[in-house]
C-alpha cells in the first residue's frame, strides 16, 4: 500500500550487473518505499532473478556500475550474511535442497543467527519449536517439514511455503519474492498470497517477481514495472498487469524502440 | 623398501606368540598363518591394492603386543559406553578385559580364547575360512596372533534388538593389537554389533583387526564400526562376510582416527537373494590417511547390495576408496548400486576414488558413479542468504555431507556421539577452508 511520507527503502539507480563477464544488468532504476507492494514483471531471461540475486549478494554476479542505497547505506558494502541481517530477504525461484540438516535445524539458526545481528533474543529448541509451528500454521504447512532435510524431496509448492515461512520467521523489510508463485496449484497459490499479505505491513516492501498475472490477484502491487534486456522499460499501475497479460510483451518493448527512436 | 626387508619386518612381529591352544586345528591355523607370514611381505605402493596407500611409515617402528593387560577405572571405560548395549567386551590393547566387559544378551558374547572350545564345531566351520590369508600380510599376522577376541553366536530364530558392543581401547604406544571378531549369525536370527576403535593416547601404535561374520539363512545384521584411534596409529582391518539365502547385512563404518588406516571389507553373496548396503565415511584432515577397499561379490542369482561412501578430506590429508563390485556369470538378476561422493576442503585435500565393476551376467542392473568436489556455491549463499555467516555455512554443509551416513546408525547414543565428533571435526575443517578460499 502506498503510504503518504513513507521512507524509501530501496534506491537503485543505474545498475549494472555481469555474470561470468556477460552484462545481464543494463542500467537498472527502482524506488521502493516502506509499505509497498511492487511486481516485477517480464519475459523470461530478462534479468528478473539476476536482479533479485544482486540485491541478496549472490557471490556469482558481479556489479558493473550504479549503486543500490537499502535504508540510507549502501548495500553492496554488506555481505550477504549481513544483508540478511539488515532485513534483506530473498525468496527463491529455486529453493536449494539441503540433504543432512533437518529443517528445523535450519530455520532456528536461521531465525537466532538474524534474531543476534539484530540485538533480539534467541530461541531454544523448545520455544523455537512453539514459534515456528505457529508460522506454520499460517501457511498451513504440516509440521512434519520440520523433521525433514532442507528442501529436500519438497514438491515445488512445497519449497516455495517453506521459503514463506522463512520470510515470517525473519520478519525482513524488504521481501524479494522470485518467481514465489511458479509451481503453485490454486490452492497453495491462495494459501501462499494470504500469508504474504499478512507479512505485508507500513514499515516493510515486497517485491514480486513474477511473469504471470495470476498472483497479482492474490497479492495487488501498488506498482507493477516491466523488465526487458536488464532495464526496467515500463512502470504503472496494478492495471498494467492485466494488459500485459492479455496483450503480452512484445508491444512493450516497439514502444519502448520507439520512444528511444523519438529521443534520438 | 625392499622385499628382504619388509618380510624381515614381519618376522620382527612375531615376537610372543600367544600359547598354544589345546585345539589342534586352531594350532594349525596359526601355525599357517605364520607360515604366510614369513613367505609374505608388507605391501608397497607397487602392488595395485596399495598404489595410493604407502605403508612404509609403519615399518620403521617396531610394534609388539601388550605383555599384561593395563588397568583402566572403571569411569574411563564408561565414557565410551553405549547405553543400548545389552552384551559388551572390552579389550585393552588387545588383551580382553573380563571387568569391564559385561554380557546380559541372553546369547553368546565371550572371549574368543574361552569360547573356541566351548563352541568347537561352530568356530572351527568359521574361524580363518572367510578372511583368507593366503596372499594378505596383515590376515595372516593377526590369525598367527589369534587368541583373545570376540566369538558372538546368534540362535536361530533370535532377535536382538539391543546392540552389542566390542571397544578396543588403545593404551600403550608401540603396542600391536590383533583383535579378531567371529559372529555367526544362525538362521532367522537378527543382532547389531558394534566395533569401536577408541585411544588414551596419541602416540604410534598398530591396531590390526580382523572380523568374520557368516549369516545363516534369512539372518539379518547390521554392523557399525567406529574408527577412532588415536592421532599416529596405524589401523589395518579386514573383514569379510558371507551371506547366506536371503540373508540381510547392513554396515556403517565411520572412520575419524589413524595417521594411516585401512579397511578391507569384502562381502561374499554367497546364496540367492542375499542383500547388503554398505555405507562408509571417512573424515580426515592434517596428515591422515584414510583407504577404504571393498568387495561385494554377487555370487548367485538375485542379489541386492547398495553402497554409499563419502570421504570429507581437509588439510593434506588423502582419502582412498576402492569399490569393487564383482557380478558373477550366475548371478543374474542382481540389483547393484554404488555411489562414492567425496568433499575437498582444502586445496592440498586429496581423494583417490575407484568405483570398479566387473560383470560377467547378461540380466543385472547396476549402477556406479563417484563424484569429487568442493561445497557448493549455491548451497553456501543459501544460507548466507539466511543470515549465516561464511563459516556457519560451510561447518553446516560439511557436517551434513557426513551427517548423511552417520544419520544411518540405528543406536541412537553411538550415532549422537558420532554427529557430535563430526560436528566438533568439521568446525575446525570448514573454518580452514574458509580462510584459505
Ligand atoms: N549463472 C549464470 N551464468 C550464465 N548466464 C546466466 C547466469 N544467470 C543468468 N544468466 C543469463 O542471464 C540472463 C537473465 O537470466 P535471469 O536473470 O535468470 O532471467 P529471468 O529471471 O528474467 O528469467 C539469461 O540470459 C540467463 O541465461
Ligand atoms: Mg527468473
Amino acid at each position: 500500500m502506498i503510504y503518504q511520507d513513507s521512507k524509501t527503502l530501496l534506491a537503485v539507480r543505474g545498475l549494472h550487473a555481469t555474470v561470468n563477464g556477460i552484462e545481464i544488468l543494463k542500467g537498472l532504476d527502482l524506488t521502493v518505499k516502506s509499505g509497498e507492494v511492487h511486481a516485477i514483471m517480464g519475459p523470461n531471461g530478462s534479468g528478473k532473478s539476476t536482479f533479485a540475486k544482486v540485491l541478496a549478494g549472490h557471490p556469482a554476479y558481479a556489479v558493473s556500475g550504479g549503486a543500490v542505497v537499502f535504508e540510507g547505506g549502501n548495500l553492496f558494502e554488506l555481505k550477504p550474511e549481513a544483508r540478511a541481517r539488515a532485513g534483506v530477504f530473498l525468496g527463491f525461484q529455486y529453493p536449494i535442497e539441503i540433504p543432512g540438516v533437518a529443517n528445523s535445524q535450519f530455520l532456528r539458526l536461521a531465525y537466532n543467527t538474524v534474531q543476534a545481528g539484530r540485538g533480539k533474543d534467541e530461541l531454544d529448541p523448545l520455544e523455537f519449536d512453539d514459534f515456528v509451528r505457529e508460522k506454520m500454521k499460517l501457511l498451513e504447512m504440516n509440521p512434519d517439514f520440520l523433521d525433514r532435510s532442507v528442501n529436500e524431496g519438497f514438491s515445488g509448492g512445497e519449497k516455495k511455503r517453506n521459503e514463506i515461512l522463512q520470510m515470517a520467521l525473519l520478519e525482513p523489510k524488504l521481501a524479494i519474492l522470485d518467481e514465489t508463485d511458479s509451481g503453485l496449484d490454486i490452492d497453495a497459490l491462495r494459501i501462499v498470497a494470504g500469508g504474504v499479505n499478512q507479512l505485508a505491513n507500513k514499515d516493510n516492501a515486497i517485491v514480486l517477481v513474477t511473469h504471470y498475472q495470476r498472483l497479482l490477484n492474490y497479492i495487488v502491487p501498488d506498482y507493477v514495472h516491466v523488465m526487458d534486456a536488464g532495464r526496467i522499460v515500463k512502470t504503472g499501475g496494478k492495471e498494467l498487469a492485466l494488459e500485459l497479460e492479455a496483450r503480452g510483451y512484445d508491444w512493450v518493448g516497439a514502444e519502448v524502440k520507439a520512444n528511444a527512436g523519438v529521443n534520438a | 623398501m625392499n622385499t628382504a626387508s619388509t618380510s624381515r619386518y614381519l618376522d620382527s612381529l612375531l615376537q610372543r606368540q600367544p600359547p598354544a591352544s589345546s585345539l589342534t586345528w586352531l594350532n594349525e591355523l596359526r601355525a599357517n598363518a605364520v607360515d604366510r607370514v614369513g613367505a609374505l611381505s608388507v605391501p608397497t605402493t607397487r602392488d595395485e591394492d596399495w598404489r595410493f596407500t604407502d605403508i612404509s611409515p609403519l615399518t620403521k617402528l617396531s610394534f609388539q603386543p601388550a605383555r599384561d593387560a593395563a588397568q583402566l577405572a572403571p569411569a574411563t571405560v564408561e565414557q565410551w559406553a553405549i547405553t543400548e548395549a545389552s552384551a559388551r567386551l572390552v579389550f585393552v590393547d588387545g588383551i580382553y578385559a573380563p571387568q569391564h566387559s559385561f554380557n546380559r544378551a541372553g546369547i553368546t558374547v565371550e572371549n574368543l580364547a574361552s569360547g573356541v572350545t566351548r563352541h568347537d564345531a561352530a568356530a572351527r566351520a568359521h574361524l580363518g575360512r572367510h578372511a583368507g590369508f593366503e596372499r594378505n600380510a596383515f590376515a595372516a599376522l593377526n590369525t598367527a596372533f589369534l587368541h583373545d577376541g570376540a566369538l558372538i553366536v546368534v540362535p536361530r530364530d533370535m532377535a536382538l534388538a539391543a546392540p552389542v558392543h566390542l571397544l578396543c581401547i588403545a593404551t600403550r604406544k608401540q603396542t600391536a593389537s590383533y583383535p579378531r571378531c567371529l559372529v555367526i549369525a544362525e538362521s532367522g536370527s537378527s543382532v547389531t554389533i558394534i566395533e569401536d576403535f577408541v585411544a588414551l593416547q596419541d602416540e604410534a601404535y598398530f591396531t590390526n583387526a580382523v572380523t568374520e561374520i557368516a549369516l545363516a539363512g534369512n539372518a539379518e545384521m547390521h554392523h557399525v564400526r567406529a574408527q577412532r584411534e588415536g592421532a599416529a596409529a596405524f589401523h589395518i582391518a579386514n573383514c569379510a562376510v558371507s551371506l547366506a539365502q536371503a540373508s540381510r547385512y547392513h554396515s556403517v563404518s565411520v572412520a575419524l582416527g589413524a595417521r594411516i588406516s585401512r579397511h578391507n571389507l569384502g562381502v561374499l553373496l554367497a546364496a540367492e537373494g542375499a542383500e547388503c548396503s554398505i555405507d562408509g565415511l571417512a573424515l580426515i584432515g592434517g596428515a591422515q590417511l584414510a583407504d577404504t577397499h571393498s568387495l561385494i561379490d554377487h555370487a548367485l542369482p538375485q542379489g541386492k547390495s547398495r553402497q554409499l561412501h563419502k570421504c570429507i578430506v581437509d588439510g593434506a590429508a588423502r582419502a582412498v576408496f576402492n569399490g569393487n563390485i564383482m557380478v558373477r556369470t550366475g548371478a543374474q538378476r542382481t540389483d547393484s548400486s554404488q555411489s562414492s561422493r567425496n568433499l575437498l576442503l582444502s586445496g592440498k585435500a586429496r581423494v583417490d576414488t575407484k568405483p570398479q565393476l566387473e560383470i560377467f551376467a547378461d540380466d543385472v542392473k547396476c549402477a556406479h558413479g563417484a563424484t569429487v568436489g568442493q561445497l557448493d556455491v549455491d548451497e553456501v549463499f543459501y544460507l548466507n542468504s539466511r543470515g549465516l555467516s561464511d563459516t556457519a555455512a560451510r561447518n553446516l554443509l560439511t557436517y551434513a555431507f557426513g551427517a548423511e551416513i552417520i544419520g544411518r546408525i540405528g543406536v541412537a547414543s553411538l550415532r549422537n556421539r558420532l554427529e557430535q565428533a563430526v560436528l566438533a571435526q568439521t568446525q575446525t575443517a570448514a573454518a580452514g577452508a574458509a580462510r584459505e578460499s
